[in-house]
């Protein structure tokens, strides 16, 4: 069955210390033709992944400004999931074997929500690919109906995207996190950031306190500068090549890099790489490679906060909101031009990018020997966040994407 | 104190952005989309890109100069684009002719550039525009003075520096407020005075309200 989900009220004003209370006021005065209209968020999943932890907080945000905003999960067995997965996979460019099979059942599950989900609030966001079909329901012209592809469509499996498309088209408009994420459409698209929560426990305030205990607990030296990259072990985020970087700035710097991310204990690859990861490091004791639990958020929150530099050397990226976590911590980033990254560092305002080894580690070098620019780096970035990829400002962006649909009808 | 007839009522502003069909990888096809490109995509990229990088004050003006400094790597024709202040204009259509000129000019001197790929194409968007009113209007000085320093960036945006466009006039909200609702010619020339390319959304903000606070000692 799918499900409606009910969350924990978020206080809106707990926001207003940190972005002000003009800010909050902007977002009260834009919500008010809403007020009472309702809104319905569709995806295919209540927990885990990067589009459930931002409906977790964005739905009660909009509950505060009165808006009747539900958000419903469609429901689907093993078989659906494994399609989707591949579908997912296919659309980021990966091969893939089309069979009528996989769209046969992909069609039988959207057409089973359809049965079960309300889907007659004026304005129906549907996330991603998996609920896309159900814009079937869609009675005409009754109300609108928008889509929220959290993927990089750059360069999709033909013939998933062509099945895809068919039911695509038909939404009153797209919404991707960059405009090289988007396809040609006969309707509109528009740019909507992945966000951040300001709140969240992977961005909160640390107590100092807590955050030496973490450096303590994996024997980092606070004293000496720290480098950090924060991602899972995969050889797009190019973990080798940071510790190839690191080597460089080594001569010039005594330094230390922490590489960590989720454990790799139940992914294949991770583990392959993991090793290699290991092999690289060669005993280095000034390069802490640290395996987290699936959900640390705390722990990634203090290390980001205890580096000096932030380094996010992707060789492909989707958005990257790593980087906006780090920024946000006032961190300088070094960081591949891949992806989203260049929206969210701007090359010499919000941070350095690099397109090799050696380019990353001569922006390391440079920010270590002028730690001034470094801060104004970071400055600079948590400022661009604050303005462009936090909660309230995903939330701002609903709202007049609603008031922009509603004039138009 | 002084009382304008006509309150000033203060208002704020979201934008959406919306996904051009155009891009650009080379300087060439730069000037192209330039050429064919929306009205509210030169807004987009020349206007509403101060408001949503109001912090940054050192090289940054627009995005198109921004591209041509990180993606394409031509230092000079970024200066050049970057010096094109928006407000000398009253019109996009007048901005536009002169970021197609400027482009121009450097392809055809450099034609060798022209072609050249850039590190990431330029992916040419455009504002669609919403606006709300705060419902919070001021008469007087003082009154002004409180509306401006609680409002929020965007709202500050769109009053000082959008307002250049509705108004067709080389001037800004605030400015034609405080000089056609209290008569404040002097106050209201040195508020438009203040340079919005070298200064934040906040410093800019301060400096206002600090020339309103000289006039209030003035009463």
């Amino acid at each position: 069955m799918s499900e409606t989900l009910a969350l924990t009220r978020i206080p809106l004003d707990e926001y207003a210390e940190l972005l002000g209370t003009g800010e909050i006021e902007e977002l009260r005065a834009l919500a008010k033709p809403l007020r009472g209209r309702s809104m319905e968020m569709i995806n295919s999943t209540a927990v885990g992944g990067g589009v459930a932890e931002i409906l977790n907080r964005l739905v009660p945000l909009a509950e505060e400004l009165e808006l009747n905003v539900k958000w419903n999960v469609m429901s689907g067995g093993e078989d659906f999931f494994e399609v989707t997965k591949s579908f997912h996979n296919a659309l980021h460019g990966a091969p893939y074997h089309a069979s009528a099979k996989d769209f046969e059942v992909f069609l039988a599950y959207n057409e089973r929500n359809r049965g079960t989900l309300p889907l007659d609030a004026e304005f129906v966001v549907i996330h991603d690919p998996q609920p896309a079909a159900l814009i079937d329901a869609r009675k005409s012209g009754s109300n609108h109906w928008v889509w929220r592809c959290h993927i990089d469509l750059s360069h999709p499996h033909r013939a998933v995207w062509d099945f895809l498309e068919k039911f695509v088209s038909r939404y009153d408009g797209a919404m991707f996190s960059s405009p090289q994420f988007s396809r040609q459409l006969p309707i509109p698209q528009y740019l909507f950031y992945p966000a951040i929560d300001p709140l969240s426990e992977k961005n909160c305030d640390l107590d100092a306190v807590f955050v030496a205990q973490i450096l303590a607990r994996y024997n980092i030296d606070p004293q000496r500068p720290i480098l950090t990259q924060i991602s899972r072990f995969d050889r797009l985020k190019d973990p080798v090549g940071v510790i190839r970087a690191y080597r460089i700035v080594k001569r010039y710097f005594d330094c230390q890099l922490i590489l960590a991310g989720g454990s790799a204990s139940d992914d294949p690859e991770g583990s392959i790489v993991l090793k290699e990861v290991l092999r690289e490091a060669d005993n280095d004791t000034d390069i802490k490679v640290i395996e987290l639990p699936a959900w640390a958020p705390l722990e990634v929150n203090a290390l980001q906060r205890a580096s000096t530099i932030v380094i996010q050397k992707s060789l492909r990226e989707g958005f990257g909101l790593t980087v906006s976590e780090a920024l946000w911590k006032k961190k300088p980033v070094v960081a591949s031009a891949v992806g989203g990254i260049p929206i969210q560092v701007i090359h010499k305002h919000t941070g350095l990018l690099a397109h090799s080894v050696e380019g990353t580690a001569y922006q390391i070098r440079f920010l270590l020997s002028h730690p001034e620019i470094a801060a104004k780096l970071g400055e600079h970035g948590h400022h661009h966040v604050k303005e462009n990829f936090l909660i309230t400002q995903k939330l701002k962006r609903y709202l007049t994407l609603f008031l922009t649909l509603a004039r138009g009808s | 104190m002084n009382a304008a007839e006509t309150p000033f009522e203060f208002f704020t502003v979201s934008y959406l952005t919306r996904i051009g069909n155009q891009s650009a990888g080379t300087l060439a096809e730069l000037l192209t989309g330039l050429e064919n490109c929306s009205d509210a995509s030169i807004f987009h990229h020349a206007y509403q890109t101060l408001g949503s990088h109001h912090f940054l004050t050192e090289g940054f003006s627009n995005d198109f100069a921004q591209w041509v400094l990180a993606d394409t790597n031509r230092n000079d024709l970024a200066e050049q684009l970057a010096a094109l202040d928006i407000r000398d204009y009253v019109s996009i259509a007048a901005l536009r002719s002169d970021l197609c000129r400027v482009v121009a000019d450097f392809c055809t001197a450099f034609p060798h550039f022209a072609g050249q790929s850039a590190l990431e194409r330029f992916y040419f968007c455009e504002s669609v525009e919403v606006t709300a009113p705060l419902g919070r209007s001021a008469r007087t000085l003082d009154e002004f003075r409180d509306g401006v320093a609680h409002l929020s960036h965007a709202g500050f945006y769109f009053h000082f520096i959008s307002s250049r466009l509705r108004l067709q006039l080389q001037t800004n909200d605030f400015s034609h407020w405080l000089s056609d609702g209290l008569g404040l010619q002097t106050l209201a020339d040195s508020v438009n005075h203040i340079d919005i390319y070298t200064n934040t959304l906040d410093s800019t903000r301060s400096k206002l309200l600090r020339l309103i606070d000289r006039e209030r000692r003035k009463a």
